[in-house]
C-alpha cells in the first residue's frame, strides 16, 4: 500500500518522464501483441490455404528411371495402369485411401455459354482426399456413379459462377461436356487453396473416372493421390508405394526419379518450421521495441534512485535491510511496466478486433488482416513484460540498496 | 556497552587522505548520559556514525555489547540500527511525504511489526514527545522543534537501548532546544544510554560525562558534577 501511494507520488512529481516511459512500454507491448497476432493470423491463413488442396496427402506423378535395372536401361518412362493400383491397398497397409486421377481439357456448355476448362476423372474418395466438399444440396461423385458410369459432374464454385451466374443453383441442371449431356450433382464449397498441381479446384470440374474412361479411353493414369493411415506412418506409406510400384514396373526401389511424390505432410512440416521462424522473427522485433521501453524504465528508475538518495539513506539509517530497498524499487518498475503493458495490450487488442471487422475480399489481404490473439500469445507478452520489468528494476534497485547512509544524509 | 579501541576513520578526498578520527578509545556503559564536544570538523559526527553502525571504522575495533561490529553482514547491521540504536540528526531527516505517524512507524515496519500494533505504539510515542495531536501532519506542517520531537519518537520506535543524537538542537531555537534536552534527560532516567553531540555548553552541563574531541582525537573525558 505504502509502495503504491509512493508510486503515485513519484508519478505526479515526474509526470512528463513517467508519461514517456509508460508510453514507451505501452508502444512496445502493443507492438509485440500486434506483430505476434498478425503473425499468428498469417500462419493460420497459410495453413488453411495449404490444406485447401487436402490434408495429409501425397500426390505421385510417374517419371523416368535413372538406374538400369533387371535388363532395362536408364531413362525408361514409367507408365501406370489403373488395374495395378489395387495392389497399393493390398500390399501397403499404411496407405488408407487412394484415387487415380486423369485430366482433360473439355468444352463446357450451358445454354449459349461455352467455356474451355479442365475436367478431372476421379474416384469418390477424391473429394475427401482433396478437400472438395459439396455445397449444401449437392454431393460428390459416389460409388453408384462409378458402377453405372453415370454422366454426372461436380463443378468448382467459380466455374459454376461463370456458367450459371454467381451463386446460382446448379445442382440438377444439365451441362454439355464435349456435347454430351451431364447432370450437375454438386458444387464445391468455396475454400482457400494456395497450392495446386492442375489449376485451382474452384475452376475445375470432376466426373467419375469410369465415365472419363468411356469418353477418352486413356491408357495410363496421370497421377495417384493417396493418404497414409496416419502422419506417423507417412514415410512407411511412401516407401510402400515405391516398393509396390518397383516390383510391378520393375525398377530399382531406391530410384526415386521414377515417381515425383508431392508429400504435403513433409511440406507442411517444413512450412510449419518456416512459419515458426517468421513468428519468432516478428516476436523478436516486438520484443526489441519493448526492450527500448525497458531501457527507458531502467533509466527513469536510476533517476528516481538518485533523486531519492536521501529518502533511501533515511530508510537504511532506521534499519531497512538491503532487500527491502531492492524490493521497493523492483516493485515500482514492475508497476510502471504493468501499467504501460496493460495500456499497450489493451490498445493492441482493440486494434486486432477492429482489423478483423474490416470486410476483405482480396485474397492477398486476407493473410494480413485476420490477426489472432491467443492465450498463449497473452502468456508470452506478459512474461516478456515481467522479465523486462524485473530487469529494468533490478539494476537501479541494487544501486539504491548500496546507498551510503552517511553520505546520503550529510547534506540538506 | 560500547567499546571503542583505537578506532580511526580515514576518508579519501581524491588522493589526499583525511583523518576524521585518529585512534579514539572509549568505553560507554549502559545507562550513561554522555555529551560529545569539539570544534567543527573535529570528528564528532564521524564518531556518532561509527557508534550508530551507519559507517564502519578504517582501523581499530568497535565492540557493541561484546560483539565486534566490523565483521557483521549488512543485514546484521541493519538489524542493529533498527532495534538497538535510535539516531537523531541535526536536520531531522524525516520522510517529507509521510505523516508524523508514518515516520514514527517506519522502523517498526522494518521490524515487521503488525499494522495495528505499530500504529498504537507510534501514537503512544508521539504522545510521549507531546505531539499526540499532530499525528497526521506532514513535516512541512510542523515547526523545527516539533519535527525534532517526531524524529526522537521515531528513534524510540523499537525501544532501543542506545539513543544517539548529533547536534539535535543545532537547528532549533533555545526554547525548543530545552524541551528536547528535557526529553533526553527523561530517557536517561528511564535507563537508556544517551549520547549527544553539541556545541551548547548548557546542554553539556546536563550530562554526566563529557567527551572532548579535537582534530579527530579524544583529548578529554571527564565526569560532570
Ligand atoms: N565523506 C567524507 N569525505 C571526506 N571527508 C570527510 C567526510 N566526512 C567527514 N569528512 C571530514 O572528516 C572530518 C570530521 O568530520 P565530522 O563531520 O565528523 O566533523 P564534526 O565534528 O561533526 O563537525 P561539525 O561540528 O561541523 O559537524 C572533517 O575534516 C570532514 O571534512
Ligand atoms: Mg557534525
Amino acid at each position: 500500500m505504502h509502495l503504491i501511494i509512493q508510486f503515485f507520488r513519484e508519478l505526479s512529481k515526474e509526470k512528463m518522464r513517467m508519461f514517456l516511459t509508460v508510453s514507451a512500454i505501452a508502444w512496445g507491448a502493443a507492438n509485440v501483441v500486434l506483430l505476434l497476432s498478425v503473425g499468428e493470423g498469417l500462419g493460420r491463413q497459410m495453413r488453411r490455404g495449404f490444406h485447401g488442396m487436402g490434408e495429409n496427402i501425397m500426390i505421385a506423378f510417374p517419371g523416368q528411371t535413372t538406374k538400369p535395372y533387371a535388363g532395362f536401361g536408364a531413362g525408361r518412362s514409367i507408365r501406370v495402369r489403373e488395374d495395378d493400383l489395387p495392389l497399393l491397398e493390398r500390399r501397403v497397409p499404411e496407405i488408407a485411401q487412394y484415387s487415380a486421377e486423369w485430366i482433360r481439357d473439355v468444352d463446357l456448355k450451358v445454354g449459349e455459354k461455352i467455356q474451355r476448362e479442365d475436367a478431372l476423372g476421379v474416384y469418390p474418395v477424391y473429394g475427401e482426399l482433396r478437400n472438395i466438399l459439396p455445397e449444401s444440396g449437392g454431393r460428390f461423385i459416389d460409388k453408384l456413379d462409378m458402377d453405372r458410369r453415370r454422366r454426372v459432374i461436380v463443378l468448382g464454385n467459380e466455374l459454376r459462377d461463370d456458367l450459371f451466374g454467381a451463386g446460382a443453383e446448379a445442382v440438377g441442371r444439365t451441362i454439355m461436356v464435349n456435347n454430351i449431356p451431364f447432370t450437375v450433382v454438386g458444387v464445391m464449397q468455396k475454400k482457400m487453396q494456395t497450392s495446386c498441381y492442375s489449376g485451382h479446384d474452384k475452376d475445375d470440374s470432376f466426373i467419375p473416372s469410369t465415365t472419363f474412361q468411356t469418353m477418352f479411353s486413356p491408357e495410363y493414369v496421370r497421377n495417384v493421390v493417396f493418404r497414409p493411415r496416419s502422419v506417423a506412418e507417412a514415410p512407411a506409406a511412401k516407401e510402400g508405394f515405391y516398393r509396390v510400384m518397383a516390383s510391378r514396373y520393375r525398377f530399382h526401389p531406391e530410384d526415386k526419379e521414377t515417381f515425383w511424390v508431392w508429400d504435403t505432410i513433409e511440406m507442411g512440416a517444413i512450412a510449419g518450421k518456416v512459419f515458426i521462424g517468421i513468428e519468432l522473427f516478428l516476436g523478436v522485433i516486438g520484443a526489441l521495441t519493448l526492450l527500448v521501453g525497458g531501457i527507458g524504465v531502467a533509466n527513469i528508475m536510476y533517476v528516481i534512485v538518485k533523486e531519492r538518495t536521501r529518502e533511501i539513506g533515511i530508510k537504511i539509517a532506521v534499519g531497512a535491510r538491503p532487500s527491502v530497498i531492492i524490493v521497493q524499487f523492483v516493485l515500482e518498475s514492475l508497476l510502471t511496466v504493468a501499467i504501460g503493458g496493460a495500456l499497450g495490450i489493451g490498445l493492441a487488442l482493440s486494434l486486432v478486433k477492429g482489423i478483423n471487422l474490416i470486410p476483405i475480399s482480396h485474397e492477398a489481404m486476407e493473410f494480413l488482416t485476420r490477426p489472432v490473439f491467443s492465450s498463449l500469445l497473452a502468456l508470452v507478452c506478459i512474461s516478456l513484460l515481467g522479465v523486462i520489468g524485473l530487469l529494468s528494476g533490478v539494476f537501479p534497485a541494487r544501486r539504491a540498496s548500496t546507498v551510503d547512509p552517511v553520505e546520503a544524509l550529510r547534506y540538506e | 556497552m560500547i567499546e571503542l579501541e583505537k578506532v580511526s576513520k580515514v576518508y579519501r578526498m581524491g588522493t589526499v587522505p583525511v583523518v576524521a578520527l585518529d585512534g579514539v578509545s572509549v568505553e560507554i556503559a549502559a545507562g550513561e548520559f554522555v555529551s560529545v564536544l569539539g570544534p567543527s570538523g573535529s570528528g564528532k559526527s564521524t564518531l556518532m556514525h561509527l557508534i550508530g553502525c551507519l559507517d564502519t571504522p578504517s582501523g581499530g575495533t568497535y565492540r557493541l555489547d561484546g560483539r565486534r561490529v566490523e565483521g557483521l553482514k549488512r543485514n546484521d547491521l541493519a538489524e542493529i540500527r533498527n532495534r538497538k540504536i535510535g539516531f537523531v540528526f541535526q536536520n531531522f531527516n524525516l520522510l517529507g511525504y509521510a505523516t508524523a505517524l508514518e515516520n514514527v512507524e517506519l522502523p517498526m515496519v522494518y521490524k515487521k511489526m503488525r499494522g495495528r500494533e505499530r500504529k498504537s505504539k507510534a501514537l503512544e510515542l508521539l504522545g510521549l514527545v507531546g505531539l499526540g495531536d499532530r499525528a497526521v501532519h506532514r513535516p512541512s506542517e510542523l515547526s523545527g522543534g516539533q519535527r525534532q520531537r517526531v524524529a526522537l519518537a521515531r528513534a524510540l520506535a523499537n525501544d532501543p537501548e542506545i539513543i544517539l543524537a548529533d547536534e539535535p538542537t543545532g537547528n532549533l531555537d533555545s526554547q525548543s532546544g530545552r524541551e528536547i534536552v528535557q526529553l533526553f534527560r527523561k530517557l536517561h532516567q528511564a535507563g537508556k544510554t544517551v549520547i549527544v553531540v553539541t556545541h551548547d555548553k548548557t546542554i553539556a552541563a546536563e550530562t554526566r560525562r563529557v567527551l572532548n574531541l579535537f582534530d579527530g582525537k579524544l583529548v578529554s573525558d571527564s565526569p560532570n558534577h
